[in-house]
């Protein structure tokens, strides 16, 4: 059985006046898959996440995901996602019970359940002594990590996470992508953007954006072997046109 | 040194960019004096003209139509209901319709031939107990007219005169009070709400740290800061002088070099203000807060600008001693409306450098100790 | 609906959690209302007079005691020259210089009509005007007084007099607090509503939490909604707190019913929230806001006949009246309070205030954009 993919965009453009930050990008993710944006910073990924989140409207091209209308059906793409920025995702004079019974009731779920899942959650991450402590006294690595629960809180079939591990130790980050490929292989999709090369072992595909288009598509091992490399950070090396030794 | 003073202006002009590209704060920073002198000097007037008030005449004889008729045409009134019952007075105030009523009681004009002595009855609305009590002085005045007419006579005999002079402002401009006042809110607010938000924003939003670690002295950082509105400040004290010179005909009487130098000096204290509250507030919004009820306030309050100080209570009056705008405001006054110079005013142009060099270098220092945070 | 309300609780906590918050919306009400009408005293009194005293005759000294008497006056000095006199006008030691000319008390009775000149510090225009009023009406008297120890009624053709007879309603002791605390009143509630919606808005934004919101499901209105309704109920607390200290401190009891003051607090509050987040659907950051929304409401209190009547204004201001809600609410506000006017009286200037509420609030769902 052919699945239609969770995200697909044609040609998709974003222009900031003479600026084209998101440059004619096409690409297709299937269900299930962990999806990779990489680029350098200022590539272009948050432009492009946040025009399939519904967040910006895109300046031409199209997209859908979950078969919805990216122009026309924003709305109802939110109502079935999940998203976590680096620059924010849970209120920080608020305690984790407090932001869980919020993200709960936003997505409509009953009380109960929110209560299981919160427990499930602090229980899952070690914080159920921090749950009415403000969130602003958490370290960060944790914080990323609450965040992310929140922000799969409602169990959608896509996530959204633009830059998630920045800032973080690599423990940490290692322990954060164990999260996430968790979720995965409960058959739920995850659509990542990260400046950190190496995190794109973790994923099934990549696509490394430079300047705004796609530069490279595919599976990690299809990359290193098409470049040569050994690692995804030579492969970027050499895609940018640095001579690597 | 050299390095220094380059790297300063390099702040500096940093700093102008954030401000300049900020059209919509820029827009309203030109925009609010303007606007306060138009309204002050244009719409805000304590004469009172054009009050609404009705009449009750019970007798609707030809006097009293007569003194109806003068009522309606003064400026002052304006008759918009002619009651019919006694009762229905109440309820016209209470709607909120009037201000004023007048009664004249039933066979006015028989009464006052027979009788030789009528009254008229005037029920005032005291809860603006200004307007409430000259409605009433011009009403007596309109039938006093009358009455003298009654008599035949220029004036009752063994009378004086008495003629009122009034000094500074003949026109009775509201504007002379207001210019001076407006100017110091001004003032205050660019200088020392605008500047403190500024600073305490980028320590809320984590800036500061960069700044404070580059090679220039936290001193310089700050200074830099408040440079812009400076110059800001002086554009908007020239802008009200000209509007209310040219547009408002508020006369210019004394030195304007005086009159800008003491605008400079009262610039100096509002930055100093604002500097000092930016060292003690963490958000922006405490900024705000404080620059609002702790500094705009008491100006607004204590300065002699809206409210006159010789009507406070005394430990009020005292207070209003210590706040710099009250000093400003007065020498102001004095220049601009009285074209006193500065051999008359010294005293108080000393006092208010005094305060700006006092507060300058506590906040300055104030700053440099709370540098942890 | 549970979104909405997941939203208010959210607000709720975040609001009390920072003590700043609890200590504005108690502090604010204190001072304004304790300290401003100490200071707002607009009442025309404690007017200095210079006296130069030309003729020193009995006359004269009555005429002195008499203005000493008059609680409006204080004679703050006796010159013997006018120029003397005008420098304590120029250095405000003195409000009103009055010159009594010599053989003051000899024309009167050769009935040669002297002249008293009063020169009056009219930099303050309305202090000066309503002082000079004062000052004519106790020299009328005094005239009165001296005229009637010359005049037996009966020696003189009987002329008709019109007696005027005045009353002051609603306000008999002339109390000037009365009239400012509910001005005050109202000036509070809208500080506190207008500035508190528009900053938290904006405040969202420039942290950046607000996309978190613009991401999920929830929609315009209910994202308005979840902001009106906790600061609603907050400038109704302030507003309780205001109406509380006017009485302890005032005795200022409501001649009208209480209700229809929170009935139209309600409705007014609906359209100051609304203008607030409609402010803040267009500015980026909290100094912005704080600036827009300060310039409007001052501009807004100003002309509401707050300090100075409306119908001294010019036309092009009193237009502007009709669509500025701070100036119902002054006039409402001092009616209920004042005069006990009933609900039918308010009910027009209410419809006007509701139909402000619900056109702002609309154009502020309209103008916030969860995309860009």
């Amino acid at each position: 059985m052919i699945q239609s993919p969770i995200i697909e965009t044609n040609q998709l453009v974003k222009q900031f006046g003479a600026f084209i930050a998101v440059d004619h990008i096409s690409f297709e993710v299937a269900t299930g898959e962990i999806f990779g944006f990489l680029g350098a910073n200022g590539a272009g990924k948050t432009t492009a996440i946040r025009m399939l989140t519904g967040l910006l409207k895109p300046s031409g091209g199209n997209a859908r995901v979950l078969g919805f209308d990216v122009y026309t059906q924003s709305e109802l793409i939110k109502a079935s996602i999940g998203y976590m920025s680096q620059r924010f995702s849970l209120y920080e004079d608020l305690t984790p019970m407090e932001n869980i019974r919020f993200y709960g009731g936003i997505y409509g779920m009953s009380k109960q359940k929110i209560e299981l899942r919160a427990d499930e959650i602090l229980g899952e991450l070690n914080l159920t002594s921090f749950k009415d402590q403000l969130v602003k006294s958490l370290p960060l690595g944790w914080k990323q990590k609450l965040a992310f629960s929140v922000s799969i809180l409602h169990r959608p079939a896509l996530v959204f996470l633009d830059e998630p591990t920045g800032g973080v130790d690599p423990i940490t980050r290692r322990e954060f992508w164990e999260l996430i490929m968790r979720y995965a292989h409960e058959g739920h999709t995850i659509f990542v953007t990260t400046h950190y090369l190496d995190e794109a072992e973790y994923c099934n595909r990549v696509s490394i954006m430079v300047d705004g288009k796609i530069a490279a598509l595919g599976t990690p091992g299809d990359l290193k072997q098409s470049f040569q490399s050994v690692n995804m950070e030579e492969v970027f090396l050499r895609l940018v046109g640095n001579p690597v030794s | 040194m050299n390095a220094q003073l380059k790297t300063f202006l390099a702040f500096v002009r940093k700093e102008w960019r954030h401000i300049f590209r900020d059209r919509k704060t820029l827009l309203i920073l030109f925009g609010m004096p303007i606007a306060q002198m138009l309204i002050f000097g244009f719409a805000l007037s304590n004469e009172v003209k054009n009050s609404s008030i009705a009449v009750l005449d019970q007798s609707k004889d030809e006097i009293s139509q007569q003194l109806i008729a003068r009522l309606d045409a003064s400026k002052y009134f304006d008759i918009v209901e002619h009651l019919q019952y006694s009762q229905q007075i109440e309820a016209a105030f209470k709607k909120g319709k009037v201000r004023l009523v007048i009664v004249f009681p039933p066979q006015f004009a028989k009464n006052l031939e027979s009788q030789h002595e009528i009254g008229i009855q005037l029920i005032s609305d005291a809860s603006d107990t200004n307007v409430g009590s000259t409605l009433v002085a011009y009403a007596q005045a309109i039938l006093n007219e009358y009455q003298k007419e009654l008599l035949g006579r220029r004036s009752l005999p063994y009378s004086f005169k008495t003629e009122l002079r009034m000094i500074y402002n003949p026109q009775l401009n509201a504007s002379y009070n207001f210019v001076p006042g407006v100017m110091a809110m001004i003032l205050l607010l660019i200088c020392a709400l605008m500047t403190s938000v500024t600073i305490v924003r980028e320590k809320e939003m984590g800036n500061m740290e960069v700044l404070l670690v580059s090679p220039v002295r936290p001193v310089m950082v700050i200074l830099s800061k408040t440079i812009p509105y400076l110059f800001l400040s002086i554009i908007n004290i020239v802008s009200i002088l000209l509007l209310s010179y040219f547009v408002l005909n508020v006369p210019l009487k004394g030195s304007i070099i005086l009159l800008l130098a003491v605008g400079i000096l009262f610039i100096i204290t509002s930055l100093s203000l604002g500097i000092f509250i930016s060292s003690m507030a963490k958000t922006q919004t405490v900024a705000m807060f404080v620059s609002l009820v702790g500094l705009f306030l008491p100006t607004l309050m204590f300065s002699g600008f809206l409210f006159p100080i010789d009507n406070m209570p005394l430990p009020m009056q005292i207070i209003s001693n210590a706040v710099p705008s009250k000093w400003f405001f007065f020498i102001v006054k004095s220049i601009m409306i009285k074209g006193l110079g500065l051999s008359e005013i010294w005293r108080e142009c000393l006092i208010l450098l005094g305060m700006t060099i006092f507060l300058f270098f506590i906040s300055i220092r104030k700053f440099d100790l709370r540098l942890k945070i | 609906m549970t979104i909405i309300w997941t939203l208010i609780r959210k607000e709720f906590a975040q609001f009390f959690r920072d003590s700043a918050n609890i200590r504005m919306l108690l502090v604010m009400p204190v001072i304004q209302l304790i300290v401003l009408p100490l200071v707002a005293d607009y009442e025309v009194k404690n007017v200095r007079l210079c006296i130069v005293d030309q003729d020193h005759s009995t006359y004269t000294f009555r005429l002195i005691e008499k203005l000493r008497a008059n609680h409006h006056f204080i004679i703050q000095s006796a010159v013997p020259h006018f120029g003397d006199a005008l420098k304590k006008l120029d250095k405000d030691e003195a409000d009103v210089v009055l010159v009594i000319p010599e053989n003051f008390e000899q024309s009167i009775t050769l009935d040669q009509e002297p002249s008293l000149s009063a020169c009056i510090n009219a930099v303050n225009g309305q202090r000066a005007s309503v002082g000079g009023q004062y000052l004519l009406q106790v020299l009328q008297d005094f005239n009165m007084e001296l005229r009637l120890q010359w005049i037996q009624f009966p020696r003189f053709k009987p002329v008709p007099l019109l007696k005027v007879e005045y009353s002051y309603w609603f306000n008999p002791e002339m109390n000037y607090q009365h009239f400012m605390v509910p001005g005050i009143l109202v000036i509070l509630v809208t500080m506190v509503g207008f500035i508190l919606s528009a900053l938290n808005l904006v405040k969202e934004k420039e942290m950046g939490t607000i996309e978190q919101i613009n991401v999920s499901p929830i929609k315009k209105y209910q994202f308005i909604l979840g902001k009106l309704v906790p600061f609603w109920i907050f400038s109704q607390i302030v507003l309780s707190i205001g109406l509380l200290i006017a009485f302890v401190i005032y005795g200022i009891v409501p001649s009208g019913t209480i209700g229809l003051i929170y009935l139209f607090s309600s409705v007014y509050l609906m359209a100051i929230l609304g203008a607030g987040l409609l402010v803040s659907t267009f500015t980026e950051t909290q100094q912005q806001t704080m600036l827009i929304a300060f310039f409007f409401m001052m501009v807004c209190i100003l002309l509401s006949g707050l300090y100075t009547p409306i119908e001294s204004m010019p036309s092009w201001a009193q237009q502007f009246n009709y669509i500025n809600p701070v100036a119902y609410f002054v006039k409402i506000m001092r009616m209920i309070i004042m005069k006990g006017s009933s609900f039918s009286d308010i009910l027009p200037s209410l419809l006007s205030v509701a139909v402000m509420a619900i056109f702002l609030i609309a154009w502020a769902i309209r103008s916030y954009r969860k995309n860009y």
